[in-house]
């Protein structure tokens, strides 16, 4: 299943969108191989080159998926391989919390997916994407920019609520203002 | 204070009065403002204009027992003591025994000592700005006295400027104190189970046995100022006594092994509207003993003791309702724990007639009483040689499953409760706060004095300031304010007609 | 010339916050003299009339506290903001949410029905709830409602200066009130606290290791503390390296590890993620089962990295909640409608 394309989604229907975060040495450069090669995958990445998976902040993961993002792949250099020495350890023990705490945010621990590939590996860029378009498919959209909106929603739709049960004030005498005006 | 601030100030505030009474001439609902800080009282009137319903109304609910869940148990602590601002320390040692009991491990005795006394000296200075900022005003300066008067500013009007400079002085000492071993006095952060963090070094003890000396003396003459502006003016023992305020419920509070009062650790004791003991349980014990009851105009809910079973807001000698905090607190024991506390103790009962005394103002006097142990119980702490031993903590090692702590908070009684997975991971949290123990009592005080002071329709002068005084003399948590400036207790009533129109809205002044 | 008008106001609150202007003790009386205090509710008659009548931009500078979560404080908020030329969050709750806004990773529902149902000392078997509009005999006594989410005060209205702290020490209030004062403000949307982080100013500062290499993290209660060595030396989750400076460290002087209540600095736009990518790059294990065990030390990342700030990270909220459809109805006759 795992090398089968899936079909481009059809006019309009929701189909996962999925940041890729590749390392510029190992991982980029199996997408490019990929490419080259015209290996055929499902085209909902949209990849960020970095250096090196180390230098992938949390920050950027977490803004992926609070920008729209239903899924975030990182792909680094294979353990003990990384060009930096030690980058890819660094992503790996980042990885290993950050999806722990996602997942006690209530974001499915599928929708961020740590991968090794190696810059020969233009055929796991392939598999790899298509296997996890196919899970966050079933997950189904993340989409917290709408989940947001939806949430503030209360915030004015309340505040309407509120003006419309309390009854209109009646005209008050204006204050003068000699009286109000402090020092 | 200088005279140009004093009347800086007080222009100002009279200016804000005055064009708040023009605006009033039009009564208008106003949305309700201020959540946490407003007590929300409507008061209904029946056909011949008499006060047919009151209710005392909470709008206060953070979810704290919820958002505790997933938390580490020893975070709880730190956590739980952003309930309440003026009193963290309360919670923040109610959570650190749950934790004791959690780990099933003691304090250190170093650990204890050390936890005790930051208790006491908490007491101690929250007692005194409750006694002369915020309650205490009503009766140093007098309830009839205007309402620019009733503060601090006025307190230093009575007592004069140096005794006034004293009071905010030992309260910033006394909060100093509690910053040396929580690192923050708002919000500390030394309760660990197993002991406490940080131990007292040996070059400090001087600077803080001297503390305990002046804060002795500085309870001592709280009292004298008591018994001499309060006690020696017959309108206000007269108003002490008087009806409106005056319930017939059950007490309860912490007692030591001698049925003293304690504010640290003991056994829970309630005797009922006579004097009889109920019951007397520990912490462990405390939810086959108290219950909580809801009713749908209000967020806080109605403690009661459940053997009993929920009667209604009723009082006397079948009752359901108890009520906590000082005059409980002398009610529920047979003595104080220290020498002179229990001298005022003594006093204080025999002024008043024998226990238990059932006069919510007495919870001033009460106040002051237990200011005395404070003070006594932190000199003898500071005496004691084992206040610098460096052996603070011990490191827990049992599995922990559950816990229960309690303590006495300044305002009452107050339940800590926790469960945890094997990890200390809290799964469950269960906290009875100190006002939540009294609001059956305060929201059958506000209808008492509604009741008494409201007839043929017509609301008398002073109505709010003497409601408003029942109210503040539970020292309420939700509301009361906490400044060195003014202390009202911004309340609102609305007063309904019979066809249910509102016919008028008072807000304090 | 006339004194300036400041106002002080509380929302969801604990109270710390006023506390700490209290704690100004005898300044506050210096601060008295040069401004006029036109709205402290706790202090002072608040008449809602009175700040509506005040011309727009009238206060000089409100500082406010506590998070917003219910309709009456959303609508204090835009009045005071109306009303005030500087409307300052003041304190950790108005800053970025605070400790009410771990509520976020629950919902509201789940709280209510906890309170007033499943809670061990509730005896409720008519599963009586608190309700909006309560009818008895024809009387209908009110119950404001309470939000779904719990919001930082810029999350509904512009906020033009922020004063972190859990609570505010008086050191930096009355740094900022006299940089108001005198006219000596920084852009618009700054934090009135120094801009670096806790480290710098710590009393441990010398013994940070540089190269830290954890090999395990030890929860506070399961070692016994060193009073001088810098925590994150001790395997100690300190939040201080991802935390702005400002409160003179008084948690570590407590010999207790910073919670990161100022919050981060203006360079970072998650607290929580910095904290976890310092912290996790400096672990030594490789292997991912070594890993996972080291970090079993942190047992709770959102409480430990988002104590103060869930509502102004980056997720905000626990994402699969919901956001109740349609308003509550206000009033009600007959039957009883619930929260």
């Amino acid at each position: 299943m795992e090398n089968e394309t899936p079909p481009p989604s059809a006019n309009g229907s929701w189909t996962p969108r999925i940041i890729a975060f590749f390392c510029n040495w190992c991982t980029y450069t199996a997408a490019d191989l990929a490419g080259v090669s015209r290996v055929k995958y499902a085209a909902n990445t949209r990849t960020v080159r970095l250096m090196c998976s180390g230098r992938i902040d949390p920050q950027f993961i977490l803004e992926a998926f609070a920008k729209g993002a239903d899924g975030v792949l990182i792909g680094g250099c294979h353990p003990n391989d990384c060009h930096y020495a030690e980058g890819n350890y660094k992503m790996l023990r980042r990885f290993r919390l950050l999806r722990r705490m996602l997942k006690d945010m209530g974001i499915a621990e599928d929708r961020l997916r740590l991968e090794w590939i190696s810059a020969a590996e233009g055929e796991r860029v392939k598999s790899v994407i298509n296997d996890m378009v196919q899970k966050i498919t079933a997950l189904g959209p993340l989409n917290l920019p709408e989940r947001c909106e939806a949430w503030d929603r209360e915030v004015t739709r309340l505040e309407q609520a509120a003006a419309q049960t309390t009854p209109p004030l009646p005209s008050t005498p204006p204050i003068p203002t000699s009286e109000v005006a402090h020092a | 204070m200088d005279d140009a601030t004093k009347q800086a100030f007080n222009e100002g505030n009279l200016r804000a009065n005055a064009a708040y009474a023009a605006a009033r001439r039009n009564v208008t609902i106003d949305p309700i403002t201020r959540l946490e800080g407003h007590g929300k009282i409507d008061i209904y009137l029946d056909g011949r204009g008499e006060v047919e319903r009151a209710y005392f109304q909470v709008p206060e609910l953070r979810g704290f027992e919820v958002f505790s869940r997933g938390r580490p148990a020893e975070d709880m602590p730190q956590i739980t003591s952003r309930i309440c601002g003026v009193c963290p320390t309360a919670h923040h040692m109610a959570s650190t025994k749950a934790l004791d009991d959690l780990y099933q491990v003691a304090p250190t005795s170093a650990g204890r000592k050390i936890r005790e006394l930051v208790y006491h000296t908490f007491m101690l200075e929250d007692h005194a700005l409750h006694v002369f900022v915020l309650g205490g005003p009503d009766f140093i300066v007098g309830p009839e006295a205007p309402p620019a008067e009733r503060n601090i500013v006025g307190v230093i009007g009575k007592v004069g400027l140096e005794a006034g400079k004293k009071v905010i002085a030992t309260r910033r000492r006394l909060r100093e104190l509690i910053a040396y071993f929580g690192g923050k006095v708002v919000h500390p952060v030394l309760g660990q189970p197993g002991g406490v963090s940080k131990a007292l070094k040996q070059e400090d003890l001087p600077k803080f046995q001297e503390l305990a000396r002046d804060g002795v003396e500085f309870a001592e003459w709280t009292l004298g100022v008591f018994k001499q502006i309060v006690l020696g003016n017959p309108d206000y023992v007269k108003l002490i006594t008087s009806d409106p305020f005056t319930h017939r419920t059950c007490y309860m509070g912490l007692v030591d092994e001698q049925n003293r009062v304690s504010f640290y650790d003991g056994k829970l004791r309630v005797v009922d509207c006579e004097g009889q003991e109920v019951c007397k349980f520990t912490a462990r014990q405390y939810k086959d003993f108290v219950a909580e009851h809801v009713e749908p105009w209000s967020y806080m809910k109605f403690t009661f003791l459940k053997q009993r079973g929920w009667r209604g807001f009723v009082e006397g000698k079948d009752t359901s309702i108890y009520s906590v905090a000082p005059l409980a607190r002398l009610n529920a024991s047979e003595g104080m724990a220290t020498p002179k506390a229990q001298a005022a103790y003594e006093e204080f009962f025999k002024v008043l007639g024998g226990k238990p005394v059932h006069h919510t103002l007495a919870n001033h006097w009460a106040r002051v009483v237990e200011m005395l142990q404070a003070a006594e119980r932190m000199q003898q702490l500071l005496n004691d040689p084992e206040i610098t031993s460096p052996e603070v903590r011990r490191i827990p090692t049992a599995v922990p499953t559950e816990g229960f702590g309690v303590v006495e908070a300044p305002r009452g009684t107050l339940f800590h409760h926790y469960q945890t997975d094997p990890n200390g991971v809290i799964t469950m949290a269960n906290l009875i706060v100190a006002t939540g123990n009294n609001a059956a009592r305060i929201a059958m005080s506000v209808e008492k004095a509604a009741k008494g002071l409201i007839h043929a329709g017509e609301v008398r002068e002073g109505l709010l300031n003497k409601i408003e005084m029942a109210f503040r003399a539970y020292d309420p948590c939700l509301g009361c304010a906490t400044h060195s400036l003014p202390g009202h207790l911004p309340l609102k009533v609305s007063i309904y007609d019979p066809h249910r129109r509102l016919l008028q809205e008072l807000v304090q002044e | 010339m006339p004194k300036p008008k400041v106002a002080f106001y509380w929302c969801a609150s604990c109270g710390g916050c006023e506390e700490t202007v209290v704690d100004l003790a005898e300044d506050i009386l210096g601060v008295v003299e040069k401004v006029d205090i036109v709205l402290w509710p706790v202090a002072m008659d608040f008449k809602y009339k009175d700040v509506e009548a005040l011309p727009d931009q009238g206060i000089f500078a409100t500082l406010l506290n506590g998070a917003i979560r219910s309709t009456e404080q959303e609508k204090m908020a835009h009045l005071l903001r109306r009303k005030s030329r500087y409307l300052i969050a003041y304190g950790s709750c108005a800053c970025t949410g605070g400790i009410p806004a771990l509520a976020n990773q629950f919902e509201r529902e789940q709280i209510l029905q906890f309170n007033y149902e499943e809670a061990p000392s509730v005896v409720n078997e008519a599963k009586t709830r608190p309700q909006l509009a309560f009818e008895e005999n024809g009387r209908q006594p009110h119950l404001p409602e309470l939000h779904q989410v719990v919001r930082a005060l810029d999350q509904v209205v512009s906020v033009d200066y922020y004063i972190p702290g859990c609570p505010p020490t008086p050191k930096i209030t009355k740094a900022a009130v006299a940089a108001l004062l005198d006219g000596r403000l920084p852009p618009k949307g700054a934090v009135l606290a120094p801009d670096i982080a806790l480290c710098e100013e710590c009393p441990r500062r010398d013994s940070k290791p540089t190269d830290v290499a954890f090999t395990e993290f030890k929860r506070s209660h399961q070692k016994l503390l060193d009073p001088q060595l810098c925590f994150l030396a001790q395997g100690v989750v300190c939040m201080g390296p991802a935390t702005r400076q400002g409160c003179g460290a008084q948690c570590i002087s407590g010999n207790m590890p910073c919670t990161g209540c100022f919050g981060g600095t203006d360079r970072v736009k998650d607290q929580g993620a910095k904290m976890l990518s310092s912290l996790c790059a400096n672990l030594a294990a490789k292997d991912e089962k070594e890993i996972d065990a080291v970090l079993a030390g942190i047992p709770d990342p959102v409480g430990t990295f988002y104590r103060y700030g869930m509502a102004r990270s980056l997720l905000r909220r626990k994402v699969n909640l919901s956001s109740n459809g349609s308003p509550m109805a206000a009033e009600v006759t007959g039957t009883k409608r619930t929260v």
